[in-house]
């Protein structure tokens, strides 16, 4: 499969809406029955509704543009994304950082990077003083152009975990996901962390790997996959990281796009039925999560926001955040949470289960 | 009924056995299962031999199955393909060998 250029919103295509998508996932399969909706299979272990617990993670993202147009994003981003949080919508944040009781603030994208106050975010956000900050970097932005190329000295001066996504470690696997010369990108940009004392083993500044599958088939053991990455880095490039993530592919924008193109689709979601864990419910990240989006609304997850499923709560915008009012709100699913819950289970933070 | 000998969607009725003959079904299933654990032999090794003796089994469920277990495990197309040839040469090799036997007949046959 080429990577693409453009995102799907560029190219005007109907997947590029999150009515489409929704519709495809409630339609076929699950609508005649031949395999039961989210919502019945949590409603079999007496787990529906879910509900939000104590809020631990603030995930912002901080806008859709990106360097790197990868096969299988969820976000649809690309280049051609203009949607970008403003300084505003970022002091909004700040102020509930400061005043909430998450000990995690998570920035994702899109490239965090590529917005044009994400220093300004991020040295402000650092004097908040929260437990585990983390910013969700490509690896190529920190060799895209010249005026990135401190940002392994910015995110060590900020104490900033860095989690970076790796889908193998080999060039081919890596480049034919995520577009030519990522690979090599991604050794070097891994080698100058590596460098500032990112991902040593005794290090405090962490720097985390995500691994997440290169076609429609499910991620391996997390652990076994780890020791894979961790010796082929190390022998290949004497590379160095803390933790892989692996994370499942869930099937919404480009990756339900591609999952319907090579006519996967139907045999991708009856994998993630097969494979649905009850244990893994009980740990699903929009339990304690909440997502931010680029113009400052609400939403259970990322995927959600993508999808553009809004919390169920009346404060739905950051300008109206009550912590009391959204801990044990009922959570927005879908289909597509069947990727949540498959196997080891899947969240930002990888395996759950 | 199709009209197929193979249909892809079977694999996914696999564990269906087990409803004509329980007990040796679940028996089954639990051999399987204990088979491809980690042993002494990481699971990532059983799944190429796995795949390797899904083609010269020449079984179209197992190499749908083995592949996609390699890719999950984070196996190359290199590693795959080279797992393939050590069936092929097995296979080719077992041929051969027995050319021995041809070779012993028509010594004795014929001087």
């Amino acid at each position: 499969m080429a990577t693409a250029t453009k995102s799907l919103k560029k190219q005007g295509s109907d997947l590029a809406q999150s009515n489409k998508q929704l519709e495809i996932l409630s339609n076929g399969i699950f609508q005649n029955g031949e395999l039961p909706t989210f919502k019945n299979k949590i409603s079999e272990t007496n787990q529906f509704p879910l509900k939000a617990k104590k809020l631990e993670i603030l995930q912002i993202n901080v806008g859709y543009m990106c360097n790197q147009v990868c096969d299988h994003c969820h976000v649809d981003a690309g280049p051609d994304r203009k949607e970008i949080m403003t300084r505003d919508t970022m002091r909004q944040c700040l102020e509930v950082i400061k005043n909430s009781g998450a000990h995690t603030l998570d920035l994702t994208g899109g490239a965090p990077e590529m917005n044009p106050d994400f220093r300004w975010f991020v040295e402000e956000a650092a004097k908040v003083g929260i437990k585990d900050f983390i910013v969700r970097s490509n690896l190529t932005i920190i060799r895209a152009n010249k005026k990135y190329y401190d940002l392994p000295d910015f995110f060590k001066k900020h104490n900033v975990h860095v989690v970076s996504s790796m889908p193998h470690w080999t060039r081919g696997k890596t480049d034919k996901q995520r577009g030519d010369g990522v690979f090599d990108k991604s050794i070097k940009a891994l080698q100058e962390l590596n460098d500032r004392g990112y991902g040593m083993p005794d290090s405090d500044l962490r720097l985390d790997l995500v691994y997440n599958p290169s076609g429609a088939f499910l991620p391996g053991d997390q652990a076994a996959m780890e020791k894979d990455f961790k010796k082929a880095l190390m022998e290949d490039f004497g590379i160095q990281f803390h933790n892989l993530f692996a994370i499942t592919n869930l099937p919404i924008a480009r990756f339900l796009d591609f999952l319907i193109a090579s006519e996967n689709y139907e045999d991708y979601m009856y994998q993630l039925v097969e494979a649905y864990n009850p244990a893994a419910v009980k740990n699903v990240m929009c339990t304690n999560t909440l997502s931010i989006s680029w113009d400052g609304y609400l939403f259970d997850c990322d995927f959600n926001q993508m999808l553009e499923l809004p919390v169920n709560s009346k404060a739905k915008h950051i300008s109206e955040f009550n912590e009391e009012l959204l801990e044990g709100r009922n959570i927005v699913i879908s289909q597509h949470c069947y990727g949540c819950t498959a196997g080891a289970g899947s969240s930002c933070q990888g395996s759950v289960a | 009924m199709s009209k197929n000998y193979y249909d892809a969607s079977d694999l996914r009725k696999f564990g269906k056995i087990t409803e004509w003959s329980e007990e040796l079904g679940n028996k089954f299933f639990d051999y399987y299962g204990k088979v491809f654990e980690e042993g002494a032999l990481t699971a990532r090794e059983k799944s190429l031999i796995a795949l390797a003796v899904a083609h010269t089994e020449q079984c179209p469920y197992c190499i749908d199955a083995y592949t996609k277990d390699g890719l999950q495990r984070g196996v190359t197309k290199e590693e795959m393909m080279e797992a393939i040839h050590v069936g092929a040469a097995i296979k080719s090799g077992a041929t051969l060998v027995h050319g021995v036997q041809m070779m012993n007949k028509v010594n004795k046959l014929d001087g």
